[in-house]
């Protein structure tokens, strides 16, 4: 796997681009990012009318599979609950014979309104980001893809104002070549409750 | 000259007062044209001789057994089989046979009992028929079980014309001959004089197969030359020269008229001109069944009733009470339950419009007695008089109590709405296809007889006709219609079909193809549900790919689009409430505002001014931000 590098995958989902500050730019970096496939959701499926055999065999065709999505009520943009509900089919993605994705990596890439503080226990939104984030976890552990904490921008319009966006940007492109090169440490990654761009476990660039 | 107009008008006059009252006071049209007879014929006074048009009025019977025919696929005859032999052959069997004892109880010889046991054995085809109809009866199995007795009879009238000749009686031979000749039926042409036995046969059949096949293979290009021609009156002159042609041939072999139209409607029920050939015989069997029950009014021998009253009436009450006991019996053993038992009870017990033929030809042959006929003639006038008030019984009597007994059940709905679609053109097409492919029934109207021939070919099955008419709308099954579906080129014609079809049944579902905005108001005037313009989503389609052309995002464009039409709709509801047909819509001051105002309201919406109508802009704003 080392030599050959990995397919990676983004899909994205926003309904209100007019509005999106980071996402639309971390849609930016992955699609000129080399080895990395952008769907960008809405815009392919404006009706609805997802085409499960076309996104099936994008799923066949990469090694890693990452949502990008602001974060709705807890949860993905309804285009995206539209996608794993008519992509991930029994006797595909799990239950008898549904081993087509098994092995492939899973990551969300999320980006929330409110701040870190608000994501703990006692704080507004009173359960960590990664504790929401289990049914999404749940699903990717169904279907045996191995799950790797959510890349999170906390407070995404807050960081469109400073910096905290820009590195956030920066660090994305990293995380999508590492992810593409093995230079992740999945082990290290795992470890983690979420990962942000000053969290990335990542080894240096093999020199040629 | 002047005679006949006259003698048009007092029939016509007739009909046109007597039948609305008779059927604004729920009497059904059959007894107003029998009452109207009464007053022109005895009461009046004002025509006299009624036997020569009576047998032209007879001719409405040939013509109702057409249209009977045309409503029956062979493959809806054959399974009645059972009925048509078993119900309609014992109810003539057995009627007979009690008719003819009553006789000779009452002391007639048993020739004379057995010929007034065959002509009262018989009920009238007309009158069932036409108040089956009217009343929607035809389609239960109370209806069904009438109309296979009553085609048995007309059918058993051929034999029964076969053996009155061999009941002759000797006394009265020699005054029947001179009555056969002042009949003047021998001068009649036909084909059979002379012949032998199995000859006669042979020729039947030769006939019978040439009605068969000729309605077959020739109908069909025959009809499309004709339709070709665009002319609805040769249509319609075609139609009637069919009905005619076949009486003709059928008279000239000797087989009764009716018989062979009826069978001619079979053979062309699977035809596609079927709707328009019905709406074409349609009005002239009416004027020619009333004229029939007018004739059948005035005829009435007054004076004969009064001076036999109790005689008659015993005897017709009789009839009906012996006629209406043998339907009973007959209805337990075919296991006809509930208000089918009653309606087939009482609907069938009258003598029928034969009998009169049956008596003047046993007349003619001796059988019976000319001042019995008379009599008996009277019987069977009144007892057709009669009929209409048996079926207000069963309408007012029978049909609640039965509701009472089990409470008022919900209509059983077994089957899924059949549509009507007006116009198979490329709109009506895609119609089609998506209901006959959810499994949906359609009958399907259009009035260019290449698109009819071709989707038959295809496979559609596709009816010959202009839907404009109310009578093929009506013979298109408009009563049992859940939705219509109105997709011709014809605006007016459009607007015309919405309305009556709107006005028969204001619960019928509507669906109909405006060709622009005029038309769209006329449409919602007119009260159809759903009005589609016809090039309205295709514009909106090709919008949307010029947004998306100049890089607005693809599910923006889906929002923006969406409150477009909503917006769009929205505009012409309210500038529909506005438009007056008589005034044109740049004349008319206030739709002129409220299109004005509206397409402000548009152009701001989409604009981006985020104070009006910010729906699209209010979408997925994030938290604690203002709109643009």
């Amino acid at each position: 796997m080392a030599q050959q590098s990995r397919k990676i995958l983004v899909l994205f989902a926003h309904p209100g681009q007019r509005y999106s500050r980071a996402n639309i730019e971390l849609a930016k970096i992955a699609r000129q990012t080399r080895g990395v496939t952008l769907v960008d959701l809405y815009a392919e499926y404006p009706r609805f009318k997802i085409d499960v055999e076309t996104e099936q065999q994008r799923l066949l065709d990469h090694d890693v599979i990452v949502f990008q999505f602001p974060l709705f009520w807890y949860s993905t943009p309804a285009l995206l609950k539209e996608w794993q509900d008519l992509v991930l089919e029994y006797g595909f993605a799990y239950g008898e014979g549904g081993v087509m994705i098994a092995g492939k990596l899973f990551v969300p890439v999320v980006t929330t309104g409110g701040p870190e503080e608000f994501y703990q226990v006692g704080g507004r939104n009173n359960y960590p980001l990664r504790d929401l984030l289990t049914p999404i976890e749940q699903t990717a552990n169904l279907c045996g893809l191995r799950f790797v904490p959510p890349y999170t921008l906390y407070a995404a319009l807050k960081a469109a104002g400073d910096d905290g966006l820009a590195e956030h940007i920066e660090g994305y492109g990293r995380f999508l070549k590492a992810l593409r090169d093995d230079r992740l440490d999945l082990d290290a990654a795992a470890e983690l409750s979420v990962l942000t761009a000053h969290t990335l476990p990542i080894a240096e660039e093999a020199q040629p | 000259m002047t005679g006949l107009l006259f003698q048009a008008f007092i029939y016509l006059c007739a009909a046109v007062i007597a039948v609305p009252v008779a059927k604004r006071m729920g009497l059904g049209s059959v007894l107003g044209y029998l009452i109207a007879g009464i007053v022109i014929g005895p009461v009046l006074g004002l025509v006299g001789d009624t036997e020569s048009i009576q047998h032209i009025a007879e001719f409405g019977v040939v013509m109702m057994l057409f249209l009977v025919g045309l409503e029956l696929e062979p493959r809806t005859l054959w399974t009645m089989r059972n009925r048509l032999l078993g119900l309609g052959g014992l109810q003539v069997g057995v009627t007979t046979v009690l008719v003819m004892a009553a006789g000779m109880a009452l002391g007639l010889g048993w020739s004379v009992a057995l010929a007034i046991g065959l002509v009262f054995s018989l009920s009238s085809t007309a009158i069932v028929l036409q108040t089956l109809n009217e009343k929607g009866l035809m389609k239960s199995d109370g209806g069904q079980s009438s109309f296979s007795v009553l085609l048995f009879q007309d059918i058993a009238v051929i034999p029964m014309l076969a053996l009155i000749p061999l009941l002759a009686l000797p006394e009265l031979v020699h005054h029947g001959a001179e009555a056969h000749a002042e009949g003047g039926h021998g001068a009649e042409l036909s084909l059979i004089e002379g012949l032998s036995g199995w000859q006669v046969a042979i020729v039947n059949i030769a006939a019978i197969a040439a009605v068969v096949a000729g309605g077959h293979y020739l109908s069909r290009p025959l009809f499309r030359f004709i339709a070709s021609a665009k002319l609805r009156e040769i249509f319609t002159a075609a139609a009637l020269l069919l009905v005619v042609a076949i009486a003709f041939l059928m008279t000239l072999v000797g087989l009764s008229p009716a018989l062979g139209t009826f069978l001619a409607g079979v053979v062309l029920a699977n035809s596609e001109f079927r709707h328009e050939l019905e709406s074409d015989i349609e009005p002239f069997k009416g004027l020619l069944l009333g004229l029939f029950f007018i004739t059948v009014g005035a005829g009435i021998n007054f004076v004969l009733l009064f001076d036999n009253a109790l005689l008659v009436i015993g005897l017709t009450i009789g009839l009906m009470a012996l006629k209406a006991a043998v339907l009973l019996a007959l209805s337990f053993i075919f296991r006809l339950r509930g208000a089918d038992q009653w309606l087939f009870t009482l609907s069938l017990a009258q003598a029928g419009e034969f009998g009169f033929v049956l008596l003047s030809f046993s007349v003619q042959n001796a059988v019976i007695p000319t001042d019995l006929a008379d009599l008996l003639l009277l019987v069977v006038a009144l007892s057709m008089l009669l009929t209409p008030a048996l079926f207000i019984v069963f309408d007012r009597v029978v049909l609640p109590r039965l509701d009472e007994e089990q409470g008022r059940a919900a209509d059983e709905i077994d089957e899924k709405g059949a549509a009507i679609i007006c116009g198979i053109g490329r709109f009506g097409q895609v119609i089609n296809r998506v209901l006959k492919g959810n499994g949906y029934k359609t009958v399907v109207l259009d009035l260019s007889a290449d698109m009819v021939d071709g989707f038959n070919r295809y496979g559609i099955r596709t009816f010959y006709g202009d839907a404009s008419r109310p009578d093929l709308l009506h013979a298109a099954g408009l009563e049992e219609a859940g939705l219509l579906v109105v997709a011709i080129d014809d605006m007016d014609r459009a607007v015309e079909i919405v309305k009556h079809a709107r006005r028969e049944k204001p619960d019928l579902h509507i669906v109909a193809r405006a060709r622009n905005r005029h038309y769209v108001y006329e449409l919602y005037k007119a009260g159809a549900d759903d009005i589609v313009r016809e090039t309205f989503d295709s514009a909106v389609r090709a919008a949307r790919y010029a947004l998306e052309a100049f890089g607005v995002h693809p599910h923006e464009v889906e929002k923006l689009i969406t409150v477009f039409v909503e917006r769009d709709r929205d505009g012409i509801r309210r500038l529909a409430q506005l438009y007056d047909p008589e005034i044109p819509p740049f004349e008319n001051e206030p739709y002129m505002k409220m299109a004005r105002e509206i397409e402000k309201e548009t152009e701001e919406a989409l604009s981006d001014n985020p104070s009006v109508h910010d729906r699209v802009k209010r979408a997925w704003l994030p938290p604690g931000s203002k709109a643009e």
